[in-house]
């Protein structure tokens, strides 16, 4: 079983986002696996633990991304495979055309995402990689089980679980509930050091020429305007509760 | 000749989901006058909907049993069967299940750009924003499109429902070729959400935290949002808890929401938390502890115990939503 996992590099959720010269400032920031990507290397360890066969993680971005790679070699994946890419200004379309290009020269059986990132949210890039390789996929998945050359998932769309039974090679993009992400180990991080980790240029890349380009692009970025603390209310629970349903009935009128 | 606005309409159980009003609505801001818009609405016995759609704007309709419910391979079958004769200059969706789906897969047919989860559109000509949060909120950017065709799916209960014309439009109908190479194919629904609101749609958002303290504990969570025909949400503690299903979760990782009220028992406020629903209109903190971070965003505040307080809301709510006004 050749799996794959696609993986993005993104702030540790708990950072606070500044602006410094237009751009989302990245100095002291704590970098981390997607959150949604880890669940997805989580999978591709059980499976290749029932299964057998390889792990490899594979990445786009700049060079800060290799860390996020070696930890899931540190969890047990065996290849990393980092696509360099320091332009920031890259949107889904060039990161899924630069995975479909590298895609298209492996033997896979089965690619594991996340479900989206939890720094740009788009939730793009991985369907758009199935449907450019024409492989069938299921996001949000919340159980896997393969049987030879099938899978059948649980998937959460909207709250209903849809059990789906699909062929391989197929894409499944990982949600919440789906395993629980195990930590590297020691001896993990002591291996990891030692095992295969290719750097692709983008132009080592078959099929890939000019024509990468972002088709969209940001043009401002901004804060949200900070909240004020509003009013805590005075008196009895029950006195409360009127002041609170007399206040969103008639001066917020949302009631 | 203007170009092709095609909106992908959404229904569930039969109805017109608001979004794809919200989404009609979306076409005519980021479009012409003379360009033209065509809701596209897929599924099976939809002729109700149909016609409701039409009140707003051209329709064609793909009406087949195959398409009863969404199925990923089926459903990108037949929306590029209607799309690809009409070479449209954008596709726009719902931010939903459906819309995150199929969305990306239709940017990949047509080789487009996608913005996702579009909150606003400003701007006129050929620089239209759109406007996305980043970290769950915690950041927005405008973006535009650098090429065409262009695909976008717009956040729920963000950008106003389109009205309803005087007059109807036209509905043509368009026929199915089922794919005869279907590699997938749904074995079961189990249906937990049946009659209820969705998290993202919603006007009123009841959540729950840790302090919930069991599965149990959202039973008056659940009373308060059925009076304010709101949905319940949660927080990833209560998630990661057991107290209930992930995806009730609201935060970062987890489900952005941003209704009118949003409810907040037992929750503390973590950041991740905050940038999932501090986009929200009005926000009520209910919690024991007058520290708690939830009541620097909450616009009200109650600092008593939920289990309290949740019932006594849901009654004073009841008093004045049954009352003749």
């Amino acid at each position: 079983m050749n799996i794959f996992v696609i993986l993005k590099q993104t702030f540790d959720t708990e950072e606070k986002i500044s602006i410094q010269n237009g751009k989302i400032a990245e100095d002291g920031v704590k970098f981390i696996i997607n959150p949604y990507d880890e669940y997805a290397v989580e999978e591709a360890l059980r499976q290749k633990e029932q299964l057998g066969g390889s792990v490899t993680v594979v990445s786009v971005g700049p060079a800060r991304v290799a860390e996020a790679l070696r930890t899931a070699l540190a969890m047990g994946a065996d290849e990393a495979v980092l696509i360099q890419n320091d332009d920031s200004e890259s949107d889904e379309f060039t990161i899924s055309s630069l995975l479909a290009a590298y895609f298209r020269d492996q033997a896979f059986d089965l690619i594991l995402g996340g479900y989206f990132s939890v720094d740009n949210g788009a939730g793009q890039t991985a369907v758009r990689l199935a449907r450019l390789l024409d492989i069938p996929h299921a996001s949000a998945i919340t159980h896997l089980q393969i049987t030879s050359n099938h899978a059948t998932v649980n998937r959460d769309a909207e709250g209903d679980t849809e059990t789906i039974e699909i062929r391989l090679p197929a894409l499944f993009t990982a949600q919440q509930g789906l395993n629980e992400p195990r930590y590297p180990s020691l001896p993990g991080i002591m291996k990891a050091k030692k095992k295969p980790f290719l750097t692709l240029e983008q132009q080592q890349l078959n099929g890939i020429e000019a024509e990468i380009a972002p088709k969209t692009v940001r043009t401002a970025l901004s804060l949200p305007a900070e909240r004020k603390s509003g009013r805590i209310l005075q008196g009895t629970i029950q006195e409360q509760t009127v002041e609170l349903v007399h206040l969103l009935r008639n001066e917020d009128k949302v009631i | 000749m203007g170009n092709t606005y095609v909106i992908v309409a959404e229904t569930k159980g039969g109805r017109l989901r608001q979004v794809s009003l919200e989404a009609i609505h979306a076409a005519a801001l980021a479009s012409h006058e003379e360009d033209k818009r065509i809701a596209l609405l897929l599924g099976h016995q939809l002729k109700e909907a149909a016609d409701e759609l039409a009140r707003y704007t051209e329709v064609i309709l793909i009406d087949h049993p195959d398409l009863a419910s969404y199925q990923a391979e089926i459903y990108f079958a037949a929306l590029t069967q209607a799309l690809d004769p009409i070479q449209p200059y954008a596709v726009i969706f719902g931010h939903t299940a459906i819309g995150r789906d199929l969305a990306p897969q239709i940017a990949a047919h047509l080789n487009a750009g996608q913005i996702s989860d579009v909150t606003a559109i400003s701007g006129s000509g050929d620089a239209i924003a759109y406007t996305r949060p980043l970290y769950a909120g915690k950041a927005f950017e405008n973006r535009q499109f650098s090429s065409s065709p262009q695909v976008i799916t717009i956040r729920p209960n963000n950008i106003a429902p389109a009205q309803p014309a005087s007059t109807s439009s036209s509905i043509t109908e368009l026929s199915y070729t089922p794919s005869t190479s279907l590699r997938s194919v749904i074995k079961e629904v189990v249906s937990k959400s049946a009659g209820r609101i969705d998290l993202t749609e919603a006007k009123v958002v009841v959540s729950g935290g840790r302090g919930v303290k069991s599965k149990a504990g959202f039973q008056p969570l659940e009373e308060l949002a059925e009076v304010l025909q709101g949905a319940v949400g949660a927080s990833r503690g209560a998630c990661d808890a057991g107290y209930c299903d992930y995806s009730l979760q609201i935060g970062q990782t987890g489900k952005v929401v941003t209704p009118e009220i949003y409810i907040a028992c037992g929750i503390s406020g973590a950041i991740q938390h905050l940038a999932g629903m501090s986009q929200s209109r009005i926000i009520i903190a209910i919690n024991k502890d007058p520290e708690a971070p939830i009541f620097k965003v909450a616009d009200y505040g109650i600092v008593g115990d939920l289990f309290e307080v949740v019932p006594i809301l849901a009654e004073e709510f009841r008093k004045l939503l049954c009352a003749p006004n």
